[in-house]
């Protein structure tokens, strides 16, 4: 019987470190046990992104960061039989796993047996009319917008028998990122359906390691008050799980990070709600019973993870166009410096009106608690009125030309502003909003499909 | 005993979250002595009059006593949430750091930690 299963996470959005999982893989090297290296890179701004490429290129579509993550570590996981769970399909998990091959090809290494799993892209079964009339979670109408993405978050059983049948490889698109832990599991415990509570100790560990190393010491400093060592080599978090459902999460050694009670519970409660009801579709995690031990340096135990029946329905997120975005921002120092961005900020305001632009437009003073407050609220915190301020309008509008018109008035304040404006900067970006609907399992799960390649 | 009125940062320490227009902000004691303060004190009020000029109109508090952890869920707290909030953190990543600075309650030396620069006000 397998009595302990390790999992590494080497990135925990898309974007992370790409070297991260390199002391991963090497830790990995001198472990005589089942092993798995997860890449949880897809938020659902990616997805909605990525689902544009595909529509452009039917073989593009998976993550752009693909072969950054995959190249340096791929040969040695093939050899060291380290197996790679990833959401870096994005919208085409196929053309994901072809373009592994490719790069398996280029660098003479052993053919891998990749696991895809499909079946979340709504588009592929159900009219755009049945999403756009499903209730949104959030309240939103969103019947006259057009659809972008429609993904439904699958859970572990895919990835599980997606290993049963060989699999070195298993990449899904949208999925539970939590399922990137409790698939292997699954797989090598053997776990049934009915164990909640060691399902739900899967889902909590799997929580804990798919922000990476927000859960190793990064994310964390608070420099004096929380420390952190060698934070720019922060090690990527690694779990060793047993068979009753406990874990510890540490890290490589020889790199740094931090690995402690405070660590772990700051991400336990990450983007969580309410922790006795943590919802996937494997099941309804419950954190409240659990316990944190220090397991040596570095190494906290955590046991008593519990579960609860899963959820009836799946959850879903479709995303929207939105128009356009423009930010732009330009700054004033020294004497006086707080009363010029101030009036800067109203001028932007008067202009806005004068062109005709309809929305809301934001003014922030960054350097005056802009991230707390917008210029009209009064901050709590001392401003002094000489220092280093610098303005930020923004808004979104139907048309790209009404964003640029935005950006263009406060790229007008170097001649037409307060006083010695400088470091003037704009952008315009296009919008996508997101919201989320329940769907029915029966309309989903005939449609997931595990194909091997 | 001193008591002093300091900012919870003092004794505890927190991560915001996002899911859409919902944020969430974790509070956790760094001792036992801390938990028992921001068990008792740190209330859904409180952490809504705080968030309420962003326009949250809702807070649900869960209680994790054996991990000396708070939980608050903050409804509407986020401009519209990641995707289409005006504000330069549309996450409301830097949220958990307000609740720190705003959120202030009796404390004394017993609940700070023993390398915390937040010690040498019981020393003045």
């Amino acid at each position: 019987m397998i009595e302990k299963v390790f999992i590494g996470c080497g990135a925990g959005f898309s974007g992370d470190r790409f070297d991260a999982s390199i002391p991963i893989v090497n830790e990995f090297k001198k472990i005589n046990a089942p092993k798995y290296l997860m890449f949880e890179v897809l938020a659902e701004r990616t997805l909605a992104i990525a689902q544009q490429f595909r529509l452009k290129n039917p073989e593009e579509g998976y993550s752009p960061f693909l072969d950054s993550y995959v190249s340096p570590i791929l040969d040695d996981c093939l050899e060291n039989n380290i197996k790679i769970i990833s959401n870096i399909g994005a919208a085409n998990p196929m053309g994901a796993a072809k373009r592994i091959l490719e790069i398996a090809k280029k660098q003479n290494t052993k053919k891998p047996k990749i696991g895809v799993v499909l079946g979340d892209d709504l588009l592929e079964y159900m009219s755009n009319d049945e999403i756009l009339n499903s209730p949104t979670m959030e309240g939103l109408d969103f019947s006259n917008n057009k659809i972008t993405a429609a993904n439904v978050y699958l859970g572990a059983q895919p990835i599980a028998e997606a290993l049963e049948k060989g699999a070195d490889i298993v990449i899904v698109g949208r999925t539970v990122d939590s399922a990137l832990a409790l698939g292997p599991l699954l797989y090598e415990f053997k776990w049934k359906e009915n164990e909640l509570n060691l399902i739900g100790s899967g889902t909590i560990c799997g929580h804990l390691l798919e922000c990476g190393a927000q859960v190793t010491g990064a994310y964390f400093a608070d420099p004096g008050f929380k420390d952190v060592p060698n934070l720019a080599n922060v090690g990527f978090p690694i779990a060793e799980v047993n068979q009753d459902g406990s874990f510890i999460i540490t890290k490589p050694n020889g790199t740094g990070g931090l690995v402690s009670e405070a660590t772990v519970t700051e991400q336990l409660l990450y983007e969580t709600h309410d922790p006795s009801n943590y919802l996937v579709p494997d099941v309804t995690a419950d954190m409240t019973s659990l316990t944190l031990e220090n397991n040596g340096e570095n190494r906290i135990l955590v046991k008593g993870g519990r579960g609860k029946k899963s959820p009836e329905k799946l959850k879903a997120t479709i995303c929207c166009d939105n128009g356009f975005m423009g930010e732009a921002e330009i700054s004033y120092a020294g004497p006086n410096a707080l009363a010029r961005a101030k009036l800067a900020g109203e001028v932007i305001s008067e202009r806005i009106q004068i062109l005709g632009l309809q929305g809301q437009l934001r003014v922030e003073i960054i350097g005056a608690g802009s991230v707390h407050y917008s210029m009209d609220e009064t901050s709590s915190y001392h401003l002094p009125e000489n220092g280093d301020y610098r303005v930020r309008t923004s808004a979104i509008y139907p048309k790209k030309d009404q964003a640029q018109q935005m950006v263009d008035e406060v790229m007008s304040l170097y001649c037409c502003g307060p006083a010695a404006g400088g470091g003037g900067r704009g952008y315009v970006t296009p919008q996508s909003s997101t919201a989320s609907i329940l769907v029915n399992r029966d309309i989903v799960d005939p449609n997931i499909q595990i194909k091997i390649i | 005993m001193i008591i002093l009125d300091l900012p919870v940062h003092a004794i505890a320490h927190a991560r915001a979250g996002d899911k859409g227009d919902v944020s969430n902000i974790s509070l956790i004691a760094y001792l036992d002595s801390g938990w028992k303060v921001i068990n008792d004190l740190a209330t859904e009020e409180k952490v809504l009059d705080i968030f309420r000029h962003l326009g949250a109109t809702q807070v649900k508090r869960f209680e994790l006593p054996s991990l000396k952890a708070l939980n608050f869920v903050i409804q509407s707290a986020l401009g519209g949430g990641v995707n289409s909030s005006l504000r330069l953190d549309r996450h409301g990543k830097t949220l958990s750091s307000h609740l720190l600075h705003e959120l202030i309650l009796p404390i004394s030396e017993d609940m700070i930690p023993s390398n915390s620069p937040y010690l040498k006000n019981f020393k003045e």
